[in-house]
This record gives structure tokens, sequence and C-alpha cells, in this order.
């Protein structure tokens, strides 16, 4: 089914993937181990799943600041998400998306991670400030 | 965003290309917070740990600090957070090969942008104190807690390279904790007790962050009777930090923004959430190892002030380590310094504890120590710590100094 789900803010390419999602909160040094390109923290509900390549969409930022610096440092070396999708995101977050030209969109009118299953193809655009749930 | 005629000589690459990156950077961030200007800043405070910074981030900082000197120089004071390496100890505590030689990179380029090399992330105890209303563009989420709560300055979380952005030029945009309204609590948390030691404030902000509902999110604490402390506010400011994304709190009569509980509110704050003792407990017993053995022992994040490392050299003066269990505590070069002075660091060194000194222990490469010493499972007194480690590969458990020392001499959790 298709939809569309528009984003107070935004920033980024437009990239299309498939959608990774959960209700957890997300943080780079805390969820993540960076080396595999998986989800390390066994509470999180990822736990074991690659994000590389996918459109990550998540509640909100978790605490930590090393985010900002380690986008960067995931886009590099080729194991990064294709694009950051929350409910409400931090400081830390926007920082690294930029460094990284990661595309980031937060800010919606209802919960976004109850709205697109795992596995959908979707379409990020910020320039548009919007979600599109291709099928 | 509105540039003055100053920002947009950066803009233009007038006063070099390190400065015009940083602002181009600074305004994308501004842009999407609706920032309408920017703010200038007293002093900044920059994360760079090599395991954070990775070589991506090195190259950038090593193509930056390249550029002349009137170009690269920081226009505030820049101060630093832990390093992740040190020297004494990279060897023994087998962090990775490249480790140290990053490190030294890392150190290269800081140096040359002028930052001063603080390798803190407790500045506002041991550095220079936060001051009420002060703007400033600090690094780290506990130390952002105590300079917005407990010293009513202002700062966001200016993550790693955001905080060299602000050296660079100076300023930040001016969004969240910059602004009065985004100051103001809209969740409420009302204390049945009164929190007795360090691990029970750290567990109050891990409670009070998993509870929050985002960055924005600000919470007010009322019921607290006396003024705890400040290093039960760095506990506390550092767990909310990390387990909710919160860059400030109020308590009401003890920090400066909250003289009365209207003071500190907005007018649509939430009804309150009573928090008992019970909760707290709770809390701590989230944390759970796959058996009571215990291989290491760590007092981190926060890096300990001297006062806990009073404390700690009084517990384990005389006692030895179990064997097969370590014993780390990370704090400033110049704790440590205070502390052999004062023949404190000797009496933990001969328990067989270690001083990490400008350093933490989790942006220490804390995955790859890890599995080199055969450590799984960690008791700590931080909550914040206890937090951070799962995602490391470690098992981690939160008990107070006192319960995490017995560990570190039995080997063993007891209940």
């Amino acid at each position: 089914m298709t939809a569309t789900y528009w984003a107070a803010r935004a920033m980024g390419p437009r990239v299309i993937g498939e959608a990774l999602v959960a209700t957890d909160g997300f943080s780079a040094r805390y969820d993540l181990d960076r080396l595999k390109g998986i989800f390390s923290r066994p509470s999180h509900r990822l736990f074991g799943q690659s994000y590389v390549g996918k459109i990550l969409i998540l509640d909100r930022a978790k605490g930590g600041v090393a985010s900002a610096w380690m986008f960067n440092e995931m886009v590099s070396s080729g194991l990064a998400p294709a694009a950051l999708v929350m409910n409400r995101t931090n400081p830390v977050l926007a920082q690294g998306a930029a460094l990284a030209g990661l595309a980031l969109l937060d800010g919606f009118d209802q919960h976004i991670t109850a709205l697109v299953e795992s596995g959908a193809q979707v379409e990020v655009d910020p320039d548009h400030r919007t979600l599109k749930v291709l099928g | 965003m509105r540039l003055n005629e100053e920002e947009q000589a950066i803009a233009a690459g007038a006063l070099g290309e390190p400065r015009r990156m940083a602002l181009e950077q600074q305004t994308i961030v501004g842009r999407y917070f609706g920032a309408e200007d920017f703010v200038p800043v007293a002093q900044a405070h920059l994360m760079a740990d090599g395991e954070a910074v990775g070589e991506a981030g090195l190259a950038l900082l090593e193509r930056l600090a390249a550029h002349p000197e009137a170009e690269r120089r920081v226009r505030v004071p820049t101060v630093t957070d832990p390093r992740g390496v040190d020297r004494r100890l990279c060897a023994k505590l087998q962090q990775p090969a490249y480790a140290e030689a990053r490190e030294q990179r890392i150190v290269a380029a800081l140096e040359a942008f002028g930052c001063l090399m603080t390798n803190t992330c407790i500045n506002y105890q041991t550095v220079m104190a936060p001051v009420l209303g002060e703007h400033l563009a600090f690094g780290d989420t506990g130390s952002v807690n105590y300079a917005n709560g407990v010293c009513g300055a202002r700062s966001n979380f200016e993550g790693g390279v955001a905080a060299l952005w602000a050296g660079l030029t100076g300023r930040v945009p001016r969004y969240g904790m910059h602004l009065d309204q985004a100051r103001l609590a809209r969740s409420r948390f009302r204390l049945t007790f009164q929190p007795e030691e360090l691990t029970q404030w750290g567990a109050l902000g891990g409670v009070i962050g998993r509870a929050l509902r985002s960055y924005w999110d600000i919470p007010v604490i009322e019921g607290v009777e006396a003024p705890p402390g400040s290093d039960a506010l760095k506990h506390l400011g550092a767990a909310l930090g990390s387990f909710g994304s919160t860059p400030m709190f109020h308590v009401v009569g003890v920090t400066p923004e909250a003289p009365t509980l209207a003071a500190a509110s907005a007018p649509d704050a939430r009804a309150p959430i009573e928090i008992g003792l019970k909760d707290l407990e709770d809390f701590a017993a989230s944390f759970a190892m796959e058996n009571d053995n215990v291989d290491l022992v760590v007092f981190a994040a926060p890096q300990i002030s001297l006062l806990e490392l009073e404390r700690l050299a009084s517990l384990l003066d005389g006692q030895s380590l179990a064997a097969g269990t370590s014993l780390l505590a990370a704090t400033t070069e110049e704790i440590a310094s205070a502390a052999r002075r004062m023949g404190l660091a000797q009496k933990i060194e001969a328990a067989g504890g270690q001083i990490l000194e400008g350093v933490c222990f989790y942006q220490m490469y804390a995955r790859e120590i890890g599995q080199a010493n055969g450590w799984r499972n960690l008791v700590t007194n931080s909550a914040k710590l206890a937090n951070i480690i799962g995602g490391y590969g470690y098992n981690p458990a939160l008990a107070s100094m006192e319960r995490c020392v017995e560990a570190a001499l039995s080997g063993r959790l007891t209940p």
C-alpha cells in the first residue's frame, strides 16, 4: 500500500531503499557494531540485524554525542544506513548527518514507526520533507 | 538564517576554508532546527576519541589542521573530552595496534587547532565552571546537563565535530537550549524518598531518562529536600543524558532556574510521576550479568572526582583484588596527579586497581579490549556506563561503589 507522510524537518539527499523499522531509540555508539554493520545491543529490537543500506525508521535519538563523528566513518567505510527517519531526533544526529551527507527526517504528526513495516520499499525526499511508502 | 557581516565573510571563505566549512555545517544544522541566527559562545568542549573519530574523521581533522595558523586556530577556548588512549596503559590493556598511532595524530591535529588538551568530561568540576546565562558549545551529554541544569549556562549537545565547528567560528546556531522557552520543563517527577548515594542519583537519572520522550522533553524533579552535592548531580545529569538524550534538568529549590516549580515549568507540563526507592531497585535489576562472576569493575562515565577517588582508596586500602578480577578507575590527569601526591593512587594500585588518566573506559575501544582481556561481566556504579557498555559486548551490573569494591575483592557480585 502506498502512502506519504510529511516531516517537520529534513536534510540530505533523496534516497530509495528498504525500510528497517523498530519502536526503539537510536545511538550509533550504544546500539551498533560498526565494524560488522549490525545492531549489537542485546536489548534492541533490531539486535543482530544489518542496517547497511537500509532506511532506518526509529522512535527517537538516545544519549551520546559520538554519532556526530560515527556517521561519517560509517559512510566512508560503506557500512552506513541509507537514511534515518525518526519521530524525534536531537542535535547530535543532525550534526552527524550533516557531516556525512546522510538523509534525515524527523517530526511527524503520527508515530512513524507504527505506519511503516520493515521490508517495505520507501522513498526519503528531504527537499519535499516526505517519506513515501512505495509498496 | 540571518548572517551578520562577519558571518557572511566567513561563509564566503574570507577567513579561510576551516571556518567556511564550519559555518556551512552549522548553518545546515541551524536551518534544520529553525534557528534564526547565531549566538557567540564563551568556550567549546570537544569529544574526539579515536574510536569515534575513525579514519575518515582523522583525515578531515588533518586536512583542516594543515591550513595556515590564522585560518585554523579556534576563536574561543576549546577544551577536550577524554582521550581514547592512556599511553602508559595501551599495551597492558591490549588496545588495538592502530590505537596509539591514531591517537597521536588526532592529538597533533587538535593541538594545531589550538585546543586545550584537558581530556575530561568533568570540565565543569575541574577546568572552569560555567556561569548563569553563559552560552557554550559543550560536547558531552553529562557536561551539557551539568552546564544547563546545575549552572544555568546554555548549551545544546555539540557532538564531536560540532564542537570543533563552534571553536572555529566562535558561535553556534541559536535554537534549543539557547532559547528561554525550550528550557522549561514539560515532564514532572516527584520523589517519595531521598537518594542517599551516587549510584542512586545515577539510577534516578536513568529512570527519568527512560520516561522522557525526546531531547526536547525537559524534566523537573520535585521533593529533593537538600542540595545533594556536585558529584550526585553529576551522576544524575550523566544518566539523564544517556538514557533520555536530555540536555538539561531542573531540581526545585536546588538548580538556579527552578526556585519554584512554576518558574521551571511550561504551562502545559504533564502531571507529576512519582518515583520511589522501588523504582530505582527495579532499574538496577534491569541490568543483569550471565552469572555472578565478576571480570571487571569500572568507575568511569563520568570520570570520577577527587572525592570519589578518595572514597575508593579508603575502601581498597590494605585489600587485594580477587584473582581474575580487574578494577579500573578513570579520572583526569590533574586529579590523578593530585591523588598520587596525596597517597590515594598508591592505595588503589597496591590493591591491584588501575587508575586511567585522561580517558574514559567506554571511549577506549571497549569492544576490542574486552575481547582481548576476556572481560564480559562488568560491574559499575555508573548508570551511564551500564547503559552504554551492553552494545560493546559486556554484561553490565549496576551497584554502589561499596558493592563494586566488594565484588572486586571477592570476584563475585552478591545480592
